[in-house]
């Protein structure tokens, strides 16, 4: 319905320019949705923080091989030398902290806890990501589906969306991973692993977006745009990607950001129970396992990881939080 | 009402029949991939080929998947009779089963588990709940001011936090370090004061990261529903504030934090996995974890249907409570 003509231009070259013709009297512009609600997230500076702190941690992990080259080492090469033989401890306080370990050496192998810490970034990431656009991808088809179509269709597709929600998630989840095999279709372990947590992820959480979708596609349905397409003589293709969905841009959109961080809480959980990426490969969860063991005599192994995702949480959280009330057509 | 509630009732069961028919299924397949064969499970590693068999077929894992999904449904409502000449079993109503590993019945394992969940659920149910949704409510009427903004990024990083990560840093301080709290569970018909002290720290843990949720939830919508035209004519009729807030205010916006809790309660009563894990806490879902690991098909069977009972009989609550808190609600 809307085209939003005006976003493409970059927004900080238009400013100048229009204030220097529309100096004295100062004209009003007509702004599309998109470009009121980047105005107003540029004024958002919190959630320009949170923004940037996600454009930061992406970057990490996808240069944690250069990073950790440069300021640490190998995430899987053992340091012997770091722990005390005795305790299975890292031998320097704090964790082991210095100088060449940044963020100490993890226990009983004596790895650097920075590389690790990068390399689950990579792993949180990717599989936040992943499972989301599963997510959205399927919840938004089916949302649209139930939606428009109504009827029998709407009816068998809230129905399996609650059952899926009645499903107990993280049960099903830890059960589904754990008894997936090893090594499948050629892909080794390392690549499988994330791509079952992926699936695994995504597949449950549709139902959520799915129900918001079908709410919104059932009252667009309805409206005077949809009619006047139909009268125009628009297929059901049409309507349904070119007249309905860019209408739902803004919910997809800010419920994508929005479970971009519950993906990350729920990836280190199913890691933190074991049924994550195995080891050796690093991912947050599982440092945090291994430091139920010892959090008493080492807490900085605790504290790293934990804040590592609470800081990631928190950005992604505070982002879409703000996109939320940007593009929120009742906000001021 | 009662077609209403007949009709319901009706759905819950079927919806429990496709998650039972779903989890048999899947479990159904993971020995066949995994080359595991269940009767030797039961009986263990060292077994003549005469006990297997026998095992095989008195506990008809020698049928069709069909016939042994249909004995298990039948076991669930009249109970079950295992026989195998002369060696006969039965196993009473509700009868889900035996272990592998214990051999024990499965049904009255569950109701040994459910009540540390049932301690855990009620107990941080009714802090968050309090707590919560006052914060936000508080929040949604000092809008704007120092105290909204401070509480709000309280629980925005409450939302940010997860459960395992503040679950160790307060065992770390509280009980390892300060020694407020037993670190142990005491069950509340052996030492009702132990149970109370064993269970303070899960609670405030979990109901912490539980407010945080309805806290903004709750400002969230109060909001929305202070700036709906009915509260407009409630003031200029000239109601007072406390009755229109309290009134007609509160009532829509209990609504969706209605429906939330019924969720998180249901899924917390169905096994809180995290919670246990972390405060070592042997519930349902510390049962569901050992038992996966152990591919224990039965008691994952159970804890399954379990869990899928609460969160849709708390949803079934949830609807009916509908009628009673928001007026524009009518059951049909």
């Amino acid at each position: 319905m809307t085209t939003p003509t005006e976003t493409s231009g970059p927004p900080s070259g238009a400013q100048p320019d229009g204030a220097s013709t529309t100096a004295p009297a100062k004209k009003i512009e007509g702004r599309s949705p998109g470009r009121i609600a980047w105005d107003r997230l540029k004024r958002d500076k919190v959630a320009l923080a949170g923004g940037v702190v996600v454009i930061l941690l992406v970057l990490a992990a996808i240069f944690a091989p250069v990073l950790a080259s440069m300021f640490g080492h190998p995430p899987n090469e053992p340091h012997p030398d770091q722990i005390n033989p005795d305790l299975g401890l890292p031998k320097g306080s704090f964790g082991g902290i210095s100088g060449d370990f940044p963020l100490g050496v993890d226990p009983t192998f004596g790895r650097d806890v920075f590389s690790r810490i990068l390399y689950g970034a990579r792993i949180s990431m990717l599989v936040a990501l992943g499972a989301a656009v599963l997510s959205v991808c399927i919840g938004v088809v089916m949302g649209v589906t139930a939606g428009y179509f109504g009827g029998w269709v709407d009816a068998f597709i809230s129905r399996v969306m609650d059952i899926l929600l009645a499903f107990p998630q993280l049960l099903f989840s830890i059960a589904l991973v754990s008894v997936m095999p090893t090594s499948a279709f050629g892909i080794p372990d390392e690549w499988l692993r994330p791509l079952i947590l992926v699936f695994v992820i995504g597949f449950f959480g549709w139902p959520y977006i799915g129900r918001i979708v079908r709410g919104q596609a059932m009252s667009l349905r309805e409206r005077e745009f949809v009619d006047a397409a139909r009268s125009l003589g628009a297929g059901r293709t049409h309507i349904l990607f070119r007249e309905l969905l860019p209408n739902l841009v803004a919910p997809i959109l800010v419920y994508a950001t929005l479970i971009i961080p519950s993906n990350i809480l729920n990836e280190a959980a199913l890691s933190f129970l074991g049924a994550g990426v195995r080891p050796p490969t690093a991912s947050w969860g599982q440092m945090l396992s291994e430091a139920v063991r010892i959090y008493q005599a080492d807490p900085m192994y605790m504290v790293v990881p934990g804040l590592a995702i609470f800081i990631t949480v928190l950005a992604f959280n505070l982002f879409g939080d703000g996109l939320r009330d940007a593009l929120d057509p009742k906000g001021n | 009402m009662l077609v209403y509630l007949f009709r319901r009732l009706i759905n819950v069961v079927l919806m429990l029949l496709v998650v039972a028919a779903v989890t048999f299924g899947i479990f159904f397949m993971v020995p066949k991939l995994t080359g595991t064969d269940p009767a030797l499970l039961y009986v263990g590693k060292i077994a003549d080929k005469v006990a297997v068999e026998g095992i095989r077929h008195k506990m008809g894992l020698d049928k069709s998947i069909v016939e042994q999904f249909w004995l298990f449904l039948k076991g669930i409502v009249v109970g079950r009779d295992y026989n195998a000449g002369t060696d006969m079993t039965h196993c009473y109503a509700p009868c889900l089963g035996y272990s592998f590993k214990t051999e024990r019945e499965v049904w009255p394992l569950l109701l040994d588990r459910v009540g540390v969940d049932f301690s855990l659920a009620v107990g941080a149910s009714v802090l968050w709940l309090v707590f919560g949704t006052a914060t936000g409510i508080v929040s949604a009427l000092r809008r704007g001011t120092a105290l909204d903004r401070i509480t709000m990024s309280v629980a925005l990083a409450g939302v940010s936090l997860p459960m395992y990560f503040t679950g160790l840093v307060s065992l770390a301080v509280f009980v390892h370090q300060l020694g407020w709290f037993p670190s142990k569970y005491t069950d509340f018909a052996n030492d009702p004061v132990a149970w109370f002290q064993g269970l303070v720290l899960p609670w405030i843990t979990l109901a912490f990261l539980f407010a945080a949720t309805y806290a903004r939830l709750s400002r969230a919508t109060l909001l929305d529903v202070l700036g709906e035209d009915y509260i407009r004519t409630a003031r200029a009729k000239g109601l007072k504030e406390p009755v229109v807030i309290g009134k007609h205010a509160m009532r829509s916006t209990l609504t969706p934090i209605l429906t939330v809790f019924g969720m998180d309660l249901g899924g917390l009563l169905g096994g809180a996995v995290l919670t246990e894990s972390t405060f070592n806490l042997r519930g349902l879902g510390y049962e569901a974890v050992q038992s996966i690991a152990s591919s224990d098909l039965p008691v994952i069977m159970g804890v399954t249907l379990f869990a899928a009972f609460f969160i849709v009989m708390a949803n079934l609550l949830v609807d009916l409570l509908y009628a009673v808190v928001d007026p524009r609600v009518r059951l049909a």
